[in-house]
Formats: C-alpha cells, structure tokens, sequence
C-alpha cells in the first residue's frame, strides 16, 4: 500500500492507483470537482483515467459551495 | 416575477469587462438554511451574478450534493470567490481553481489581512490581480473604501473595483459615502459596492451615490425571511439606480413652502 494525503488526511490507496481510481472509489462525480495534484491542477477530466498516483502525493479535490 | 428598469429608465444597462449583465444586484449563496430557500431568494431577487466559494470535498459525506446541483450555470452566471484566502498566493490558487471547475474566466478576488474585522489586504490584492489579470482573469476585486487602492486595482488590471460598504457580514450599511463618491468618480472601471448591506434602505442609498452595483449575502441570507428581503433589495437597487439618475433636489437648511403663498384669505 501507498500513503497519500487526500484533502488534508492521509489515505492509504492501492499501488498502481490512479486519480479517476481514487474519484470513483470516493463516489465522487469528476465532473463536479477540480482536483489538484501536487498542487498542479488537472484541467483536462479525460485524464484522470490515466494520471498516476505516487505514494507520498498530496490531492486536493474542490467543488463549489455557498459563498458571498 | 422579477421585473427590470424599462430601458427608456436605465438608459445604460451593467457593463463590466465587456459583458452586460440585466441586474445591478448581485447576490452571494452562503448562510442559507436550505438549497431550496436559497434558490427562491436568488430568484426573487433577480440576480444575474450568483458568487460561489471554492472548498474542499468532505470526503466523509462525498456524496453530499454540492452547489452545482442546484444553481444552473445557464441561469446564473457563477463568480467564483476566493474568501478565507489571506495573501495573494491562495487567492490565486483559489481563482485557478475556480476557473478549472469549468464556467468562466472571472473571479471575485478576496484578500483578507485581518480575522475580526475580514478587512481586505491592500498589497496582496494587488499583486493577486496582476497576476491574475495577466493571465487572462477578469478580476473583480473586494477592496476597501480607500481611494488609492481603488486606483491601484483598476491600473493592476480589475474589470471592477468592490469598495465595501462596512465589514463584511455586518450589516452595518454604509459608513462612507463620501468615499465611495469619490471611488466612483475617479475610476473608469465599474464600481460594485460590495460587503456590509444589512436592509433595503441600505442598498438604495449606496445605489443613489451612483454605483454601477451592490454585491450581496448576509443581507438576504440572514433575514428573517429572506423570499421577502431578496424582493426589497431588487426594488432597492432598482430605486436607487433610478433616484440617481433622476438627480435628487438639493438639501436646504430652510424650509421652502410647496403650496402658493399667495391667495390666502383675509
């Protein structure tokens, strides 16, 4: 297993994981978030799929809320 | 149920960054007790810019709907905000975020120096919107009622400059409407007061200082009944704008009667 800190915590995932892997095992609809990848921000959704995850990453997964 | 200015009224529509918009009012989406009070209040209040909050997905309830599911983007048009940043570097982080989620290129730009007061902070304001602003950002900067900043901002590149009202989530109204008249006849950018409307009468005087705009939260979101007070502050806006450019009377220090003075009875 690999250590990464998803959203601030550490989540223990898999090797060989993926970002589109770790969206779906969260139940997470990629449409509805942007996720950022050692502070790189994935702009293109078609590549979760494929963009692996290291042990160690750091992911932010974001989505809109109410706000002023 | 929302009705707009006749145009013969409002002779010139909102124009910000090359994009009109049909309403001077626009509202922000926290502190609702429901979605769907929410959306009835935005509704009623017939905003067009609809400001939204970039957060971390909970991922302990990742099912939980977020906003999208109930604002449409083809309805509103969705500002992205970057509250809670207090430098330059997580404002812009925020907006590239906000702009990765997928609406558009524009971004309410929120630096805040200080906790109790959420007054903005001028330097980090501005270097976030030349940065932002140079990569194609249009910017529309929450900023204090300070002359020289608002200056500063529009020269750094902001589509519009936000001079607060009073602080933000106050309610407060207006503290400085000497300051805000001299931000608006100074800058060629519009003027979008920002932060600090608590009622209707609130939004009507900081319109009748002719502002191109009132941007708006708590106002709505903490009243009472916010269906009604989202009502107030559309006729609100509207009532200012119009009382504006209708050209209020003159104060005078005597009075001057209405009625003939001539004609009375012996």
């Amino acid at each position: 297993m690999m250590t990464l800190m998803v959203n601030g915590a550490p989540r223990e995932l898999a090797p060989h994981s993926t970002v589109g892997g770790l969206l779906g095992s969260l139940g997470i609809d990629p449409r509805l978030v942007v996720v950022e990848h050692n502070r790189l921000i994935l702009r293109d959704r078609d590549s979760y799929a494929m963009r692996p995850l290291n042990d160690g990453d750091v992911v932010e997964i974001v989505h809109f809320v109410g706000g002023g | 149920m929302a009705t707009t200015l006749e145009p013969t009224l409002d002779v010139s529509p909102l124009i910000v960054g090359g994009r009109e918009f049909r309403s001077r009012l626009m509202v922000g989406t926290g502190k609702y007790s429901s979605n769907a009070e929410m959306i009835r209040a935005i509704e009623a209040s017939g905003a067009e810019v609809v400001t939204v909050a970039v957060r971390r997905v909970d991922l302990n309830r990742a099912s939980e709907e977020g906003i999208l599911h109930h604002l449409d983007p083809n309805q509103f048009f969705l500002l992205a905000n970057t509250a809670g940043c207090y430098n330059a570097d997580d404002a812009i982080r925020y907006a590239r975020l906000g702009q990765a989620a997928g609406f558009n290129e524009w971004v309410k730009l929120e630096v805040i120096g200080d906790t109790e007061t959420l007054l903005p902070d001028a330097a980090g304001l501005l270097e976030a919107t030349r940065v932002l602003a140079g990569e194609g950002f249009k910017v529309m900067a929450y900023t204090n009622d300070d002359l020289i900043t608002a200056l500063r901002l529009e020269d750094a590149g902001a589509v519009a400059v936000m001079p607060l009202a009073s602080p933000i989530g106050s309610g407060l109204g207006m503290l400085n409407p000497y300051a805000i008249r001299t931000i608006k006849s100074r800058l060629h950018v519009p003027v979008i007061v920002d932060a600090g409307v608590g009622t209707a009468s609130d939004a009507c005087i900081v319109m009748e200082q002719g502002v191109d705009g009132i941007l708006m939260n708590t106002g709505i979101a903490a009243a009472s009944d916010p269906l009604r007070m989202a009502t107030a502050m559309r006729m609100a806006v509207e009532s200012g704008r119009l009382a504006y450019l209708a050209g209020r009377m003159p104060r005078r220090e005597t009075a001057v009667p209405s009625s003939p003075v001539t004609g009375m009875l012996e």
